[in-house]
């Protein structure tokens, strides 16, 4: 079973103050932390799982600048065998990428591809499905759960409201994989040191035959801090006395 | 002019909330051009639901075979690959749902068509399609413009717009042939698996204790869990305290999860993504604890608490105690 994992590096803005670039269309990113897309370490693990049970390689891929060796890295210590690198610093568009993605795997026999459900930043979540199509590849999203059984996979996908469904895929196919599909693993620093010595390979897009030539299809023409509606009014004070406010509200609601 | 498909989503018998909104949001962008609204049906024993759609769009397009009663997007794909060159739509909406996202990607692709995802705005501008959309997890908004075409789809965040309520008038509806022919072996849908209704139920819940990847590892849990007894409540979270397996799946409020209405809601250490808020907002009284102020959770909640939930909580556990 050989797996392609394709992952991003993408800033953490879940606890940082944000600031909005000069230009209006993007945010400030020199003061932010980069890691790994969360779906997308899920994916990783899960290729190393399916590793684990059926043998093959685990191929990572990221298309981006020089700083995304650092969550290559991560991945192969993760689990995965070997690393690849498109040299691309500016391509936002997911359409985009996943033509990039697919002309660069196209001919490797891959089992499965996966792909994070969506990524942290944009949140587009295209890049899977889109790439599924292109390579003429059926394909499930949101998936929490795969079996493989012979040349098919059962795998479940989650769908709103608690409720799940079963859907079955003929081999080759891609995934796009919901956070929680496994729990994931520590990486401690030996196997990051580990991981160092692994292959990566790191192509530009000119060496691929590549060039980012067609119109991008989504076009961001401004940046903004959404319009404050009903805003919840912030209580001051010492601990003491905000949770005191909090208990007030407590013993009123419950009468 | 020509016209707006709307992706009717339906599943296990009924037609899904994201349907009317998006037959709301459908009718407003109609209106800018002069263009029809058409609500496409796809499924099997269509009949009743293509009567409530044909009060609330102009024209229901309803598609039977077997191969549609549940979503499979192959099926699916292959019947709107054919009716969208037919009508030539200048715009299908489609639910950012776990439906549409397993579609419209692959569909737009197939179409050459660009595509915006997740919208919370749409308009036309011209011949302009624009689009706002909600990134960083909900701390900033975007603007978008697609590439100018003879088609787009947008998929469209659930919760976002007004739902289309029925009209006086009613719309036509027109049946199409199924343009499937042989069964689709490259994806089968098996079938649905209910959530499992096992121990505490935290919708009949009239105080909840919510808490949120913030407050950094379940180290914190019992404590919580104890004061959400001592206040007579019971503990929830959102989705990324289950992916971690802090509390289990029956806990999640949110989409994938359970919707919440109590009296009291105490959201600590939840930063607000849509995918939570839109399970939760209906609360009495939402309270929020959150050491970033821009966390989007202020924006939905009546009170809010800036602070560390680590200088909070020792205090509110002592009080707590006296108060069930």
């Amino acid at each position: 079973m050989n797996i392609a994992v394709c992952v991003k590096r993408i800033p953490k803005t879940a606890e940082a103050d944000i600031f909005i670039e000069k230009n209006g269309k993007e945010i400030k990113k020199d003061n932010l932390v980069f890691t790994l897309n969360d779906w997308d370490g899920y994916a990783v693990r899960e290729a190393a799982l399916l590793k684990e049970k059926h043998g093959g390689t685990v191929t990572v891929l990221s298309i981006g600048p020089e700083e995304s060796k650092e969550v290559l890295t991560r991945c192969l210590a993760m689990g995965a065998d070997k690393a690849l690198r498109i040299e691309e610093p500016a391509i936002q568009d997911g359409r985009l990428i996943a033509r990039i993605i697919a002309q660069t795997i196209q001919g490797q026999s891959f089992d499965l591809i996966m792909t994070g459900v969506q990524a942290e930043d944009d949140g587009y979540g295209q890049v899977g499905v889109s790439l599924a199509q292109i390579l003429g590849l059926p394909h499930a999203a949101i998936v929490n759960q795969i079996e493989i059984k012979g040349d098919r996979a059962l795998v479940k996908r989650e769908l709103e409201g608690g409720i799940e469904e079963h859907v079955e895929l003929k081999l080759p196919a891609v995934l796009t994989i919901q956070t929680g599909i496994n729990e994931p693993k520590y990486v401690s620093l030996a196997a990051i040191l580990e991981a160092e010595e692994k292959e990566m390979e790191e192509v530009s897009l000119e060496k691929l035959g590549l060039a980012p030539s067609e119109t991008v299809e989504a076009n961001v023409d401004q940046v903004f801090f959404p319009p404050v509606g009903k805003m919840a009014e912030i209580w001051k004070g010492t601990p003491e006395e905000v949770v005191g406010k909090l208990t007030e509200i407590l013993q009123k609601k419950k009468g | 002019m020509s016209e707006i498909f709307v992706l009717v989503e339906h599943r296990q018998g009924k037609i899904r909330d994201i349907t009317y909104e998006m037959l709301g949001l459908g009718e407003k962008v109609a209106a800018q051009q002069g263009a029809a609204l058409t609500a496409v049906l796809l499924g099997k024993g269509m009949n009743q639901f293509a009567e409530d759609l044909a009060t609330r769009a102009s024209k229901v397009l309803v598609v039977e075979d077997a191969q549609l009663e549940s979503f499979n997007s192959i099926p699916y794909q292959k019947v709107l690959s054919s009716l969208i060159p037919k009508y030539q739509p200048f715009l299908t909406l489609i639910g950012h749902t776990a439906f549409g996202m397993d579609l419209a990607p692959s569909l737009s692709v197939e179409m050459n068509f660009p595509m915006i995802t997740d919208c919370i705005g749409l308009s036309l501008e011209g011949n302009q399609l624009k689009g706002t959309r909600s990134i960083y997890g909900g701390k900033v908004n975007a603007n978008i413009s697609l590439k100018e075409s003879k088609g787009h789809i947008a998929t469209v965040r659930p919760g976002a717009f007004d739902p289309k309520t029925p009209g006086d008038k009613k719309g036509g509806i027109i049946i199409e042939p199924s343009p499937l022919k042989e069964a689709i072996d490259a994806k089968m849908f098996i079938k649905y698996i209910e959530a499992p209704i096992t121990g505490e139920d935290i919708t009949q819940a009239e105080i909840i204790v919510s808490v949120g990847q913030g407050i950094g590892g379940p180290e914190h849990i019992p404590v919580i869990e104890e004061i959400a007894k001592n206040l007579g409540g019971v503990i929830a979270c959102s989705r990324p305290v289950v992916d971690r397996n802090w509390l289990p799946k029956e806990r999640q409020v949110g989409i994938s999860g359970k919707t919440v209405k109590p009296k009291v809601y105490i959201a600590i250490g939840i930063s607000g993504a849509f995918q939570h808020v839109t399970a939760m907002q209906g609360s009495e009284t939402i309270i929020a604890i959150n050491k970033d102020p821009r966390a989007p959770i202020f924006g939905v909640a009546d009170y809010g608490i800036v602070d560390d939930f680590q200088n909070v909580i020792p205090i509110l556990k002592e009080k707590a105690k006296g108060m069930k």
